[in-house]
């Protein structure tokens, strides 16, 4: 019997894999995957939450964030095209012209 | 609107556009455009002013004429308009001011014709005829507020208006700042009537002098400061320093500014607020004691003064001395009277000094002219005239004014005890003065026009110019005849009935006549007495600078310490140097070295900056550049705000 428990542990592992990946990756494609796993972490404890209270609000929620989820791998795509165009180089340790 | 009301606005707004046009685009003009510029919106102010007073005129002084532009500054219950008034007091003082403004214009067109900056120079004389025009067209004392600074500004840009040299600026300046402190005294004057009456306008003011809403105490309080503003801008004593140096500008703007108009707008004031100053004996007092002793001590600094244009500029506070002398004692009318004469032939002696000047490339001692009668017939014959009249020999101008002063000053005193003193004082300081005046006046005249020549054989001097020796016929024919319209002494009162409407009701608060008051053979042996002074001056100087002309110096050997006194001026703006600007200098740094250095700007300013840049230094550190450590600093705080979370409903 799979209970909500299993969906939650789950979801956690997927998400901590998710943000060491976003802090600890210097590859920005690499970095943009993270984000997507986390995002679908998220996803899964939504899902988990609908059956358990048999609510279908939490897998339309979902749904939007897989659209939303899209679009932000759409945008990130772009930035990471023109930073390699700029720069020559998806490493985020070498692009700190922002620096203080 | 009455078309006679809605030109009022017209009169000053004529000499602006004149100043704006010449000044913003005037370098790109010819110099006989600009000169047109400059005298015609001059001119046609003039114009302008006859056709607004001819009502005045018919009506004998009665009729008065108000127009109300909009209301300038609301707030609360403060209201005041932008507004003009037009009676028989502010007529003479437009006539005069546009009248004299418009011959020295044109006489400016000859002696400004080679100045580079020709244009500029008749943008300000415009700028300052459109200031004096709102100064004496003011309906209420803000407005005549502004005129008053707008007429010290322009003083100050012509007095410097040859900036290059930093003599000529710093005269500029002193000017500026001794007037700011007058300023000051005029500012007070006006609050304190303002708290009294609740209203700046002069009707009102007069309505609530009427009914008694200015106490006594308050009235003589207001009045002092007013006539504070009144030294400062009318060079008397303890602030008529600036005027003698304000002698550094172009000799036309002596002329027109500080001799002919500006510098009389104290006594034009007092004769405004003559209601106020009718009810406050002390101050009148003060008005015609400060007045009697500027006259003499001034006369006797013009005696030892070579340079021709600082003999006339002594002349000049020495006979506003006298106006003040009138305003004093009650007789207002006389004040205005000796205004109005002091500007024909004040304004053509500076023209006729100006011509001098002019005609020798420059110089100004007296001491290195001489002679000069055969080669500049028309400036000599002008400027002989304005002397005689000056000096108060009859049937010339100055006669009939100044004697009427003297005569007032006898003949009258007002309701304290005291008065009577005061007043004699004030006639003995006038009578005296005005012998040396006739001295001083005479000895110009010798030393500049008679006798040999000392001048430089290198300088040529020059032809008189038509345009300067007109505005000098014109000033010097108006020296002549002006006097007649007041010449109380043959039963001509039709200058001080034309004044009654404005000023009448306060002489007859003011002033209480004498038992001999009406006695005309006392009066004209007064008269008699004055021609008597004034042949006594002339005489002397005939004696000493055209019969002896060695005696002068041999004298001045002889009381050499009093010579140097009165050469320097009584020390006076030494005096001023040692014990009001050195200490104020020094406090001045004390607050810039100690107070603004290092307590506002250390402290105040730098102190918070540099903390801010303190903590900005530790700051930004956490601006990596780096996203990743952005990115942790977000999960470690998400972490901490859920760790939070997770304590505070004790889950763990």
């Amino acid at each position: 019997m799979i209970t909500l428990q299993h969906y939650l542990v789950l979801s956690a592992i997927v998400f901590s894999l998710g943000v060491a990946g976003v802090l600890l990756r210097r590859n920005a494609l690499v970095i943009l995957m993270s984000v997507e796993l986390m995002l679908n972490a998220a996803n899964l404890a939504l899902l988990g939450f609908a059956r358990q209270l048999g609510d279908t609000t939490g897998q339309s929620l979902a749904l939007f964030v897989m659209t939303v989820a899209a679009a932000e791998a759409a945008v990130g795509l772009a930035l990471v095209l023109a930073l390699f165009r700029g720069r020559g180089t998806v490493n985020v340790d070498e692009v700190r012209s922002l620096r203080g | 609107m009455d078309i006679k009301t809605s030109i009022l606005l017209w009169i000053p707004l004529l000499p602006l556009f004149g100043a704006i046009v010449n000044g913003l685009f005037g370098r790109h003009f010819s110099r006989p455009l600009v000169s047109a510029i400059g005298c015609g919106t001059v001119g046609m102010a003039f114009v302008l002013g006859l056709v607004a007073s001819a009502d005045i005129f018919a009506s004998n002084g009665e009729a008065r004429l108000v127009q109300s532009v909009y209301a300038w500054i609301t707030a609360g219950n403060i209201s005041i308009q932008l507004s003009f008034l037009l009676d028989s007091l502010s007529v003479i003082m437009v006539l005069v001011v546009a009248g004299v403004s418009f011959l020295i214009h044109v006489y400016s067109t000859g002696y400004m014709r080679d100045d580079p900056s020709h244009a500029r120079y008749f943008a300000y004389l415009n700028l300052f005829v459109f200031s004096m025009l709102v100064l004496v067209l003011g309906d209420n004392l803000p407005v005549l507020f502004v005129g008053w600074e707008g007429v010290g500004l322009c003083s100050y840009l012509l007095i410097g208006f040859w900036f290059e040299d930093p003599a000529k600026a710093s005269a500029g300046k002193k000017a500026f700042i001794v007037n700011r402190i007058g300023d000051l005294g005029f500012l007070i004057g006006m609050f304190l009537l303002f708290g009294a009456v609740g209203s700046l306008s002069i009707d009102d003011l007069r309505a609530g002098t009427a009914q008694g809403l200015i106490a006594p105490g308050l009235a003589t309080a207001a009045c002092l400061f007013l006539f504070l503003g009144a030294t400062g801008k009318s060079a008397q004593i303890p602030l008529y320093v600036w005027l003698p140096d304000a002698m550094a500008g172009p000799t036309p703007v002596s002329a027109l500014i500080h001799a002919a108009t500006m510098v009389t707008a104290g006594v034009y004031m007092i004769a405004r607020l003559s209601f106020l100053f009718a009810i406050s004996p002390t101050a009148s007092a003060v008005v015609a004691l400060v007045g009697g002793l500027t006259a003499l001590i001034a006369a006797t600094i013009g005696i030892t003064q070579k340079d021709i244009k600082k003999v006339l500029a002594y002349s000049t506070v020495s006979q506003l001395g006298y106006m003040f002398v009138a305003v004093g004692v009650g007789a207002y009318f006389a004040g205005i009277f000796h205004l109005m004469t002091h500007a024909f032939f004040k304004a053509c002696l500076f023209l006729g000094s100006g011509a001098v000047i002019h005609a020798l490339s420059g110089v100004q001692d007296i001491t290195k002219m001489g002679g000069l009668r055969k080669k500049l017939p028309w400036t000599y014959w002008t400027f002989l005239i304005s002397t005689l009249a000056i000096a108060g020999f009859p049937p010339f101008a100055g006669f009939f004014s100044k004697d009427e002063i003297l005569w007032k000053a006898l003949s009258s005193t007002s309701h304290a005890p005291w008065a009577s003193w005061v007043h004699l004082a004030a006639y003995g300081m006038g009578i005296l003065a005005a012998a040396i005046t006739s001295f001083y006046m005479f000895r110009l005249v010798f030393l500049t026009f008679h006798g040999k020549s000392r001048l430089d054989p290198s300088i040529h001097v020059h032809h008189e110019m038509k345009s300067m020796s007109y505005p000098l016929a014109v000033l010097a024919g108006l020296a002549t005849v002006a006097g007649w319209v007041g010449a109380s002494l043959f039963g001509i009162h039709s200058f001080a009935d034309f004044l009654d409407p404005v000023v009448g009701a306060a002489q007859k608060t003011a002033v209480v006549m004498r038992d001999f008051a009406h006695n005309h053979s006392i009066e004209w042996a007064a008269a008699v007495g004055s021609v008597a002074v004034a042949f006594i001056g002339l005489g002397l100087a005939w004696l000493l600078y055209i019969k002896s002309p060695d005696t002068p110096w041999r004298l001045a050997e002889r009381f050499r310490f009093t010579y140097r006194l009165v050469f320097n001026k009584y020390w006076v703006d030494e005096f001023y140097e040692a014990f009001i600007i050195r200490p104020i200098h020094a406090f001045s740094v004390f607050l810039w070295r100690i107070v603004d250095v290092v307590i506002i700007d250390g402290f105040g300013v730098n102190g918070p900056a540099r903390l801010l840049k303190g903590i900005g230094h530790v700051g930004r550190r956490l601006q990596s550049g780096n996203v990743q450590a952005y990115a942790f600093w977000l999960f470690a705080g998400v972490a901490g705000a859920l760790l939070y979370l997770a304590l505070a409903v004790g889950v763990i």
